[in-house]
């Protein structure tokens, strides 16, 4: 049988390509990988950081020449998206960590991407100049004016080949439509609108309008001593531009019209999972707090990454989840200091390949995992610079749970909490994947044969 | 419900009470690592998910809140805990943050304690507002 782009058989094996970062030992905050996100052919892939930097990558043209060896990404562009603000009135430090980068679709010979971080929304636009006037009249070539009594002819000025050169302009800023903290933005399949969502709130913008935006859910209560949930992730719909999602702290999911009137506070959809009461804890609550929620491609499921598990929802169904994944049970036995640590509060994104047949997410100790939903298969990875040798397959690694570790095992003390993959990327068509450990971005590809 | 005392004792569970139900299971790490936490902090009462807690999580990055102490603190939906000391106003706090990460302040005397209002902050006391100017490693 042939793999096909997509499937986690036994067959896809993982290799390493490229590590892109230094190896230190004590990592600057400032190079904390915060987000990671291909745009929409994955010919580029962006990153976003604590320093509020964003840094972008670009794939190389595949050479007739090295037919085995895939496009590497290589820096296209760097640049400051966000810098740190102290709120004086409110008594507020707004860090400059950008918390999300969302790229809008292609129109023209730019690119344009979203960058937030928790106050701001930056729309920045990418382009390229390789050509450069030369032959002025008034302007000598050094941009010096000319003094027009020494001007006795006049020539038109031509376009000449220039180096390439690539700029980074901010051409919006959506500021000062947030109380709280973005956590969330979203582009719109009609490519005019895009949401942000914050602790409480939801606006919706115009690309055009940067002086004003629609609140679209409101979720604070007039008595904050009743609030009992915030949102904590939202997404449109990758097809219907009036529907999209929300998660909540709760664990639950609204999916909303805007059809049915302009402000979406009543749910179209909510999805629960019914608990069983005598499984209720103390860290109940924190555990099924939602960290991500994804639209697959196809638009029909979403899928929700609490503390231990991934879920996958079908959107005609909302009683409970289709699927649910275990992504690292072992932390069961451990909630008491991962909470004293305060890792029971990482929030771990989760994202579906191309064909929504694989779906990935991260865990502890630079270690991801992979979940096939047909063949029910799954495996789980490490980013390390061990395995950095070019093509190196993967191997795959596994957490012994008590009782007898065999070799190769790690056990679950062992396990450094300290290195976190929160944030990784899935390229839209190929098996290419972007995996964020810390202050390193790997890119993994699967073996070509 | 269950033969265990599992209160006590999570991590002896051998592999033959791992064949139980998988429901059974599913709540006693759980349960035993809560009254891990309790025997810690005994005063930690209340169940996280209130309003108090989540306020917390909404008022991140906000200087000026008075601290409880660890043990008694309840940990917001982000497990963010306050900001240790209280502060006078804006240029108080960079002072402070100005003393901690660069000695060479000058000071009024002998100072132990972050004490607040010891001199009139000028613009060379306050510190940076850090911004990357440096490019960022994954670049380089």
């Amino acid at each position: 049988m042939i793999p096909g782009i997509g499937t986690l058989t036994q067959d896809t094996l993982w290799c390493f390509s490229q590590v892109k970062g230094t190896i230190e030992i004590g990592t600057t905050e400032a190079d904390i990988i915060s987000t990671v996100e291909f745009n929409h052919t994955g010919e580029l892939l962006a990153t976003g950081d604590k320093g509020g930097r964003v840094v972008i990558f670009q794939r190389e043209q595949e050479s007739k020449n090295q037919v085995h060896r895939r496009g590497e990404y290589n820096v296209y562009s760097t640049f400051q998206s966000h810098e740190p603000e102290f709120d004086y009135l409110k008594s507020l430090e707004i860090e400059e960590k950008i918390n999300k980068i969302r790229w809008l679709p292609q129109q023209n010979a730019a690119y344009f991407l979203l960058s937030t971080n928790d106050k701001t929304v930056k729309l920045w636009k990418v382009s390229e100049r390789d050509k450069r006037p030369e032959g002025y009249n008034l302007k000598d070539e050094e941009g010096r004016l000319r003094d027009p009594a020494t001007i006795t002819t006049l020539r038109v000025p031509v376009l000449r080949p220039m180096d390439l050169m690539v700029e980074a302009t901010p051409r919006r800023v959506f500021a000062n439509a947030h109380t709280y903290h973005i956590n969330s933005i979203s582009v719109n399949s009609d490519y005019e609108t895009y949401m942000s969502a914050d602790d409480l709130r939801i606006n919706l913008w115009n690309f055009e309008i940067t002086n004003q935006s629609f609140n679209i859910v409101d979720i604070k209560p007039a008595n904050m001593e009743e609030l009992t949930e915030v949102i904590t992730a939202a997404e449109f719909h990758p097809h219907h531009c009036n529907t999209f999602v929300y998660s909540s702290s709760k664990g639950t999911i609204r999916l909303c019209d805007m059809r049915a009137s302009a402000l979406c506070d009543r749910h179209t959809k909510f999805f629960e999972e019914p608990e069983d009461p005598s499984n209720r804890s103390f860290f109940s609550e924190i555990i099924s707090s939602i960290s991500d929620v994804k639209f697959s491609h196809s638009g029909r499921y979403i899928m929700t990454r609490d503390y231990l598990t991934v879920k996958v929802w079908d959107l005609n169904m909302e009683n409970r989840p289709i699927e649910t994944y275990q992504v690292h049970d072992y932390l069961r036995s451990k909630l008491c200091s991962l909470y004293e640590n305060d890792c029971i509060f990482d929030k771990f994104e989760c994202v579906w390949n191309g064909s929504d047949s694989v779906i990935m997410t991260g865990s502890y100790n630079n270690f991801f995992r992979m979940f096939d939903r047909n063949t029910k298969r799954d495996v789980t990875l490490e980013a390390s610079r061990e395995n950095s040798k070019p093509r190196a397959i993967l191997k795959p690694r596994k957490v012994c749970v008590g009782g007898k570790r065999r070799k190769d095992e790690i056990s679950v003390d062992s396990l450094d909490f300290s290195k976190k993959i929160l944030h990784t990327a899935w390229h839209p068509s190929e098996n290419i994947i972007a995996v964020a450990a810390t202050n390193n971005l790997y890119i993994f590809q699967d073996k070509v044969n | 419900m269950s033969q265990k005392q599992e209160e006590e004792n999570p991590a002896e569970e051998t592999g033959e009470e791992k064949q139980d139900t998988q429901e059974k299971e599913g709540i006693l790490p759980e349960r035993a690592e809560e009254a891990k936490l309790k025997a810690k902090y005994p005063s930690l009462g209340q169940k996280p998910g209130g309003s108090d807690f989540l306020m917390k999580r909404l008022q991140k990055g906000v200087w000026g809140i008075i601290s409880y102490p660890l043990s008694l603190e309840p940990k917001g939906v982000l497990g963010m805990k306050s900001v240790e000391q209280k502060y006078f106003d804006s240029g108080d706090y960079n002072m402070a943050k100005a003393k901690m990460k660069n000695k060479q302040l000058p000071s009024a005397g002998p100072d132990k304690n972050l004490v607040t209002g010891d001199h009139i902050p000028t613009p060379q006391d306050l510190p940076q507002r850090k911004s990357s100017l440096v490019t960022s490693k994954l670049a380089g």
